[in-house]
């Protein structure tokens, strides 16, 4: 299945998520996107599922869709939902005969309605096992209404409902793994990745999360300029050093098998992975030095636990 | 031959669902409707139908998923009550906007709170403004032959909207009755395969469905919604002339009984009116008294005119609701027929009363006592008691 990976190649593809689209410069959620259709086989169809979120109402603004592939859209929360009952009428008309093509299921949500509003519809059609990927591009906060928390925003994070202030530090709460509660669904596949250098963990992980029969779920870490404040140029930075301080690890689980796609030769301190981040802004100052500590703490300590996890 | 059966409202919706074999079901329980995916999923398990059932994780999903599956080609129903129904809220005019022709078996509960699980139309009333069409029984016979019409109702090119196949919960769905069913090959026939248009697995044309439509498009859609609600007037009556034509057994937006020399109506919706009838046999046997009933099959679309025309004789009406709105003024059927009476500048005494909430039971007698004070309204010419609650307790 796996051909050797071959960056020219692959970027060469023709896009399936067509040019025009409203999203934003430096959106880490559109590159997500195009990495994971670029995965699709040439010649195989798919029908492409969307939660409420950015990416539907700048995909698929009436008349114009910028989708290649037959597109739903449903509502916010129950992305897993629809797109299990799209899968199940392509098993009921081809065991009918109604149809003979073969297609693929992908889905795409953010953390909101991915880790929380969507987050019973989610487990719901993972556990029933539907032939689908689920991928969240996750950008840590609702991004759509402006930047308000949600249970992918880590610690300490600068949010509209999370504000910095005179006694407040952010958000209070650290993050949900989602990818590990994914994995203990004992689905056939999960993977948890970004886009580094040449995008080949992006593109192998999707493509397995695509081509692997049942349930698979994907969730890519997907920055956002206008919510976490960066320059648009820094968004490949961002990532690299995501995953370089272990904040951000690249992982998969495949068939309850748990094994780390990579690991850094040198783990970086996670003020690496903070400083660019008009969110984090507050933890610099001199009286905060003790709230990167803890950051760093908590990226250790999952860092440790994965891989003991993946040993 | 017809079939000679004895079913419960819920066993006789399922049959119908078995002879019909749709593509997909999810579906998720909830009392008094979960037998019907019940029995689909027992039909399923024997080998009897090769409908593919999707146990969802609760209803908001069996709606999203239905929304997915009928919009990918498929032919799709659900079922459920009360609060099912309130979970799927959104879901609802999601599939009514996205023209699916999607089928509901709802079997009429109240809402919470507090929670009851018996029968009023809380739930169905709160949905009628989604844009599916809703049709009601009286029977378990109306409930089964309701549903045969489903989806050529839904289906039909000119309307492409989901149907709401209403029945009482316990009263109907538990009931059980004599019925007639109809012969497997005739329900095959009248019902036909669905055959869609634009769909999301057609091999010839990509489709993309559920857009962002901001200001300068999104009333152009309602627009069209309400052009297939119109539609669908014309549309229910072909469908119920050609189940007319194979069953002897006549359907139209709503039943007159005894109403065309009545002075004295009740208008009302659901299993109560077989006790209503039942009143005015009494009343008519024992004085004379020219009472009769207009029992509403068909709510949504709202039969505005031919209602008006039917009532534009009597003297005086009595509409009778089984769900509050708390407008403080009366209940969503007799605000809608109040206004077609006047639209119509009909003459009659109009009153709206409450029965039935959560279950509550309406008796002969009850009915028996409306007629009575539709008598007393006509000679007075005064309405000293709009928005009673029949059988209210004392204490």
């Amino acid at each position: 299945m796996e051909a050797a990976y071959n960056f020219k190649e692959i970027m060469n593809k023709p896009e399936r998520l067509a040019p025009g689209h409203r999203m934003c410069a430096g959106c880490g959620g559109t590159i997500a996107v195009r990495g994971v259709l670029r995965a699709l086989h040439e010649g195989d169809r798919a029908v492409i599922g969307n939660a409420t979120g950015c990416l539907e109402v700048s995909s698929f603004m009436y008349p114009y869709t910028a989708y290649e592939d037959s597109y739903i859209h449903n509502a916010f929360e129950n992305a897993g939902a629809t797109l299990s009952g799209v899968e199940t009428a392509y098993r009921v008309l081809k065991k009918r005969g109604k149809i003979q093509e073969d297609y693929k299921f992908i889905t795409f949500g953010g953390d909101g309605g991915t880790y929380d509003i969507g987050f019973q519809s989610l487990s719901g059609a993972m556990e029933r096992g539907h032939d689908m990927v689920y991928v969240c591009y996750d950008n840590g906060a609702y991004m759509n209404t402006g930047t308000q928390r949600s249970s992918a925003t880590p610690q300490f994070a600068d949010t509209t409902t999370t504000p910095a202030g005179k006694v407040s530090n952010g958000k209070v709460q650290v993050r949900k793994d989602l990818a590990a509660i994914m994995a203990e669904h004992h689905i056939p596949y999960v993977g948890q990745t970004t886009f580094t250098n040449n995008f080949k963990d992006l593109h192998t992980k999707a493509e397995k999360a695509i081509y692997t029969p049942g349930a698979a779920f994907l969730n890519i870490l997907s920055p956002c300029p206008r919510g976490w404040g960066y320059e648009p140029s820094e968004l490949m930075n961002i990532c690299r050093t995501a995953v370089d301080t272990c904040y951000w690890p690249l992982y998969e689980v495949v068939d309850g098998k748990w094994i780390l796609s990579y690991e850094p030769k040198t783990k970086l301190p996670i003020e690496e992975f903070l400083r660019s981040q008009r969110r984090f802004r507050h933890l610099f100052k001199p009286e905060n030095e003790e709230l990167i500590g803890e950051f760093q703490k908590e990226v250790d300590k999952r860092w440790e636990e994965l891989r003991t996890r993946c040993s | 031959m017809a079939v000679r059966e004895r079913l419960s409202g819920n066993e006789a919706v399922a049959y119908a669902i078995r002879q019909i074999n749709p593509d997909v079901m999810p579906a998720f329980p909830i009392t008094p409707s979960t037998e019907i995916p019940q029995y689909v999923a027992n039909y399923i398990a024997n080998g009897e139908i090769d409908t593919e059932f999707i146990p969802v994780e609760s209803e908001h999903s069996s709606m999203s998923a239905a929304v997915g599956a009928s919009a990918a080609g498929a032919r799709t129903l659900t079922a459920t009550s009360s609060c099912g129904l309130a979970l799927m809220w959104e879901e609802l005019y999601v599939a009514a906007s996205n023209r699916l022709p999607v089928v509901l078996a709802l079997v009429n509960r109240a809402l919470s709170g507090p929670i009851n699980i018996n029968a009023d139309h809380s739930d169905s009333m709160g949905a009628r403004d989604s844009g599916w069409i809703q049709i009601y029984a009286e029977s378990n016979q109306e409930a089964y032959d309701n549903f045969l019409q489903a989806y050529p109702i839904a289906e039909h090119k000119d309307v492409m909207l989901p149907v709401m196949i209403c029945q009482d919960g316990f009263i109907t769905s538990h009931g059980v009755e004599n019925i007639l069913l109809v012969e497997d090959e005739l329900v095959k026939e009248f019902v036909g395969e669905r055959e869609p248009e634009h769909y999301l697995l057609n091999p010839n044309e990509t489709l993309a469905v559920g857009p962002y439509a901001v200001s300068n498009y999104y009333m152009e859609t309602k627009r069209g919604q309400r052009q297939a609600m119109i539609n669908a007037r014309r549309v229910i009556l072909e469908v119920a002339e050609r189940f007319r034509a194979m069953t002897g057994r006549e359907y139209g937006f709503f039943e007159a009984y005894h109403l065309e020399d009545a002075e004295y109506a009740i208008v009302i919706i659901g299993s109560a009116a077989g006790t209503c009838k039942a009143a005015i046999d009494q009343i008519r046997n024992t004085t004379g008294k020219k009472v009769g009933l207009l029992k509403i099959r068909v709510f949504r679309p709202f039969p505005e005119e031919e209602i008006a025309a039917a009532l534009a004789h009597v003297k005086a009406v009595a509409i009778l609701d089984r769900s509050e709105m708390f407008s403080a003024t009366g209940g969503p059927l007799g605000a809608e027929v109040r206004a077609a009476l006047y639209q119509a500048k009909c003459g009659a005494e109009a009153v709206n009363y409450l029965y039935g909430l959560g279950g509550r039971d309406i008796t002969v007698e009850d009915f028996c006592q409306v007629y009575e004070k539709l008598e007393r309204i006509a000679a007075e010419h005064r309405i000293t008691d709009m928005y009673e609650y029949i059988g209210l307790r004392s204490r």
